[in-house]
């Protein structure tokens, strides 16, 4: 670096200056990888032809997480330059445009503050928000998965929300995968699989919120960059929730000690993984959620108060982000001083302290009149507590530290980063036949199936998570006597209504065409929601992609885009908040490019859930929906090997034709058990079924399917969406048959008192499976 | 004692997170209930309630070991007056993590705030944390809180806790415990025989099945399963398509209830 660039020019302070002025681009770059900020070269020089003077590097490293892809989301608002001509904002063109004109009176709030917010019932509102923690979760895998999960609940705290559940969907390499076939700097992903459900359970049941629903993943698309979702929900009174911070309001850090721990997270998670990944350990936090329940009393309780003005978690940036955020949405300014902070080392640099991502800490802005209060309320939950300063009229970021400015920021400018632009090349997928010999035993396959690792139970990781802690769950993860799966898990937060938070998933990575893949994740999320009574579902999305600067991840980025706007609009389901994980790239190449669709229902009494074991001898059991050769991608295909086909589509119209008539047909009661069918198709929906009841079974009998396909495995493992199998009472069958007129129905089978599944194939070969041994394989018990 | 003129305290401390859903149990049941923090306690406050609760969670981390500092906690800072307070016949109950904390403290299965623990629950046998509804066999009504149902009832409910294996130094501790029956719940089959160690039933590998055991004069209980969370029917997994009417956990909110009634 040139003579005179960086002087150190306090002799009391660790703190350096830097004369951009005098740097030429090389020197910006330099710049930006030593100090671990991550800004391109273009950004380097937006910062220097604007900056008056040589500035200090807390100012710089304030740019560095401010505009880093993790907190500002610059692919997904800058410039997509297509084949087609330009795209201006991802987020703007498809995600939040189909949201704006929806526009749906029950959304409090979108994609503005820490978490979505729908209206719930009785004045109270349901806030939502799910997060991604992979890049920390590569290198130190219980870390980064637990802080990953305490991240997402103070996202809950931070719009006033008292968490209620907690969700994890995580992607992993596949758990056989050889030791030897791991390039330097990648960990073996059963390292990486105990050290994340392990992470996962230790903050949800810490803190006593019940991790209800999710799902695990395996594919080599995965190896070298582990996917860990995390989300949270919550309740709030609508009255209480306030984002009104003034001149002259104090700003209250409260929380965890600030240390070394979580530095230049943000812009870690904003680059490649690589070899030397390794020696960033230290951008992973540490977890301690004892110290979050009781910061999430003291929030609770000034809440009830009304005591605060504003509230936002310290997340990536540490207090350099959630400061200048909390000013910056109010148009404030902020003046702070350091001297306070509760540190875990004393020896800290001024910047060090001020980008610290380091757990568990929340930033309040509080009334004079009332910060008494708020400061005994902190005394009595044993929480440290700082005053930094206080807000007023300047618009600027004005952080001393003993009384020495170290920076002082338009925040304008600050929240004015250069648009940026990426390349986007057309996404094509070669059509290709899928060619599959046809096998002999379908009962076979379909046990074989049962057993694969990403269909199989996952009743041991989901023991490990307290999922009936506060005693609300009355939708259960495992449902029916003997522990089948569920389609979505229904919370019942308040005391005194019967009302019933829906929360479900849906994720597709596997469907090759990203347009597909978005819209088929889209409309499981739904499905799965109203398969046990939800209704006016709310989405949020989560992207995790590899490199955007790289023009065939940014294509089927967009192509994903494209169907995120079609089927939010299509199906009638906003979204109220997402987030985006991209640079998702590992020696192994780029992470398996995937979405996941989280949905919010309501439903309005947790009494009426349905749920997927059977229920009674002698009872109908009917197909919804038709069923196409839909194969491409299908969980029977991989299961083989095999690829090609072409992947489930989404017909919107037919979806909510069906989505429409039986929810009337849950509320009305007649619904007796139901379960939507997805990987691994009729075959594995119908499994499933059997294997969680006790007692009885059912006869499906595949020649009543609707559908085209006459091959018996395709017909039996095709995933075409928009489908449900569903138990009926025989009296009420002609009713039913009625309400679901002009829908492809099909009268496949009834159910038994003998345990297990009867399968009859298009030619009428019979073949039966007991329940025991495809709990077996389905389980391992 | 009329029942509007009582209360009952449920205590935390950080990491306590089970506390809510007591309240809500014991207040269903007419009982006005207070959550309150450790620090809230000032000397005598203890005398304005009838029963005490230590509810679950995961009080100070269970840093060191389950229950252990909130044991040590109680033991230098209301030693005296909760000794005064079983003294005088008042209700105590620990759960889950509450029963781990009784059981640092010494209150279980001795009969005094002795700070020295003289049994253990130990990590499950399964090495994991284990969240799942068992069976409960009622084993001894000595204690109010299982007044209100039959010896050799069968009850359901559901257990979390990763550390609830209860063990005894010795045989003839576990005896002793027995003979005093002072052994309320053991987990059971569904049929109501004892689970006998048979993983799942019991979940955790404790010693002779145990769940849940009281003092010699009967009015400090604990117990690892969850109770509060098995109160209302709703809170049941559904069954063929039927949920309980009502949670077999309330059983042991009415028992205190009727205790204090007559108290």
């Amino acid at each position: 670096m040139k003579g005179g660039l960086l002087k150190r020019t306090s002799d009391k302070l660790e703190l350096m200056t830097l004369d951009l002025s005098l740097a030429g681009e090389k020197d910006l770059l330099e710049i930006s990888e030593r100090m671990g900020l991550a800004l391109s070269l273009d950004e380097m020089k937006f910062i220097k032809e604007r900056a008056s003077r040589p500035l200090t590097d807390v100012e710089i490293q304030t740019f560095g997480q401010t505009w880093s892809e993790h907190c500002i989301h610059k692919t997904f608002k800058g410039d997509i330059l297509t084949e087609k001509g330009t795209v201006r904002s991802l987020f703007k063109s498809y995600i939040a445009k189909a949201t704006k004109e929806l526009n749906k009176p029950w959304c409090v709030s979108v994609f503005e503050d820490n978490a979505g917010l729908v209206e719930f019932d009785k004045g109270y509102l349901a806030a939502a928000k799910v997060e991604t923690h992979n890049h920390p979760s590569a290198v130190e895998p219980f870390g980064g998965a637990a802080t990953g999960v305490g991240g997402v609940i103070r996202d809950i705290l931070g719009v006033w929300g008292e968490p209620v559940a907690v969700t994890d969907v995580l992607c992993f390499g596949p758990l056989s995968t050889k030791q030897e076939e791991l390039p330097a700097g990648v960990k073996h992903p059963k390292y990486i699989y105990k050290g994340v459900i392990a992470g996962v359970g230790a903050y949800g049941n810490n803190m006593g919120i019940p991790t209800v629903s999710g799902g695990i993943f395996f594919d080599s698309g995965y190896t070298g960059n582990v996917v860990v979702y995390c989300g949270c929900m919550g309740v709030l009174p609508g009255r209480l929730y306030v984002r009104n911070t003034k001149t002259s309001d104090y700003a209250v850090l409260a929380g965890g000690k600030t240390g070394r721990d979580g530095i230049h997270g943000v812009t870690f998670a904003s680059a490649d993984l690589s070899e030397k990944s390794e020696e960033l350990r230290s951008a992973v936090q540490i977890p301690n959620p004892v110290v979050e329940e009781r910061l999430k009393r003291a929030t609770i309780r000034i809440r009830d108060g009304a005591l605060a003005s504003g509230v936002t978690d310290l997340g990536g940036g540490g207090l350099s982000c959630a400061t200048g955020e909390m000013a910056h949405r109010s148009d404030l300014g902020l003046e702070v001083e350091l001297k306070g902070l509760h540190l875990k080392e004393a020896k800290m640099a001024p910047w060090e302290i001020w980008v610290s991502e380091s757990q568990e800490r929340m930033l309040y802005s509080v009334p004079e009149v009332n910060l008494k209060r708020v400061l005994e309320i902190f005394k009595e939950e044993e929480i440290e507590v700082c005053i930094l300063g206080k807000f007023n009229k300047s618009g600027r970021l004005n952080v001393t530290f003993r009384g020495e400015i170290v920076c002082d920021l338009e925040l304008k400018f600050l929240y004015s980063p250069p648009k940026v632009k990426r390349r986007a090349s057309a996404f094509r997928i070669p059509l290709k036949e899928c060619k599959l010999k046809e096998p002999n035993d379908l009962g076979e396959e379909l046990l074989s199936l049962l057993s694969d690792p990403n269909l199989r139970s996952r009743e041991d990781v989901i023991r490990t998570y307290d999922h009936e802690v506060r005693g609300c769950t009355a939708g259960k993860p495992l449902q029916g006597e003997l522990g089948g799966p569920n389609d979505a898990a229904v919370i019942k937060p308040l005391k005194d209504s019967w009302m019933g938070l829906v929360i479900s998933c849906g994720i597709n990575p596997f469907y090759e065409d990203p347009y597909w893949m978005a819209a088929s994740s889209i409309e499981e999320a739904v499905r799965n929601n109203i398969a046990v009574g939800g209704r006016r579902v709310a989405v949020l999305d989560n992207f995790v992609w590899g490199n955007p600067e790289r023009e065939d991840r940014m294509g089927a980025l967009l192509r994903a885009c494209e169907a995120c706007y079609d089927f939010s609009l299509a199906l009638d389901v906003p979204f109220i908040s997402g987030k985006d994980s991209l640079y998702n790239e590992s020696p192994l190449g780029p992470v398996r490019p995937t979405l996941l669709i989280t949905g919010i229902g309501i439903m309005p009494d947790v009494r009426k859930a349905v749920t997927v074991d059977l229920k009674k001898n002698g009872d109908l059991v009917y197909l919804i929906g038709f069923t196409k050769e839909e194969m491409g991608g299908s969980a029977y295909l991989r299961s083989k090997g095999a690829t090609g086909g072409s992947c489930p589509k989404v017909d919107a119209s037919m979806s909510r034709k069906i989505t429409e008539v039986l929810v009337e047909a849950i509320d009305s009661g007649i619904i007796k058990a139901c379960h939507d069918l997805s990987d691994g198709g009729l075959g594995l929906t119908a499994a499933e079924m059997a294997i969680a009841s006790g007692g009885l079974g059912l006869t499906l009998d595949m020649r009543q399917v609707l559908s085209q396909v006459r091959r018996g495995d395709l017909l039996l493992f095709s995933e075409s969406t928009s489908r449900f199998l569903v138990e009926v009472e025989e009296e009420k069958s002609e009713y039913f048959e009625r309400a679901l007129k002009g829908i492809a129905l099909s009268r496949v089978g009834e159910v038994t008192d003998m345990p297990g599944l009867k399968l009859i194939d298009p030619a009428g070969t019979e073949s039966v499976l007991s329940a025991s041994e495809m709990r077996k394989a389905w389980r391992g018990y | 004692m009329e029942l509007k003129k009582s209360k009952a305290c449920v205590l935390r401390v950080g990491g306590t997170n089970c506390d809510l859903e007591v309240k809500v149990a014991l207040e269903e049941l007419g009982l006005k209930t207070d959550i309150l923090h450790m620090n809230q306690l000032a000397d005598g406050t203890l005398s304005n309630y009838q029963m005490l609760v230590f509810p679950g969670g995961f009080s100070y981390g269970d840093y060191v070991r389950a229950g252990a500092i909130w044991g040590k906690e109680i033991f230098t800072k209301l030693r005296k007056e909760l000794g005064k307070f079983t003294d005088d016949g008042k209700l105590v109950i620990g759960i889950c993590n509450g029963f781990q904390v009784l059981v640092e403290a010494g209150l279980l299965p001795g009969n005094s705030v002795a700070g020295v623990p003289t049994a253990s629950l130990a990590n499950n046998s399964s090495a994991k944390y284990e969240c799942r509804w068992i069976y409960l066999r009622v084993e001894s009504r000595q204690t109010p809180f299982a007044r209100t149902i039959k010896v050799w009832d069968t009850l359901w409910m559901p257990i979390g806790h990763g550390e609830g294996r209860f063990i005894l130094p010795s045989e003839e501790a576990l005896n002793e415990l027995v003979k005093e029956n002072q052994v309320i719940f053991r987990y059971a089959m569904p049929d109501g025989r004892p689970a006998d160690g048979r993983y799942p039933h019991n979940p955790n590998g404790a010693a002779y099945d145990i769940a849940g055991i009281c003092n010699k004069k009967g009015n400090v209980m604990g117990m690892m399963p969850h109770p509060e969370r098995a109160f209302f029917g709703w809170q049941t997994p559904s069954q063929r398509g039927k949920r309980k009417a009502r949670g077999d956990g309330r059983c042991v909110f009415e028992g205190a209830v009727e205790y204090i009634k007559k108290y």
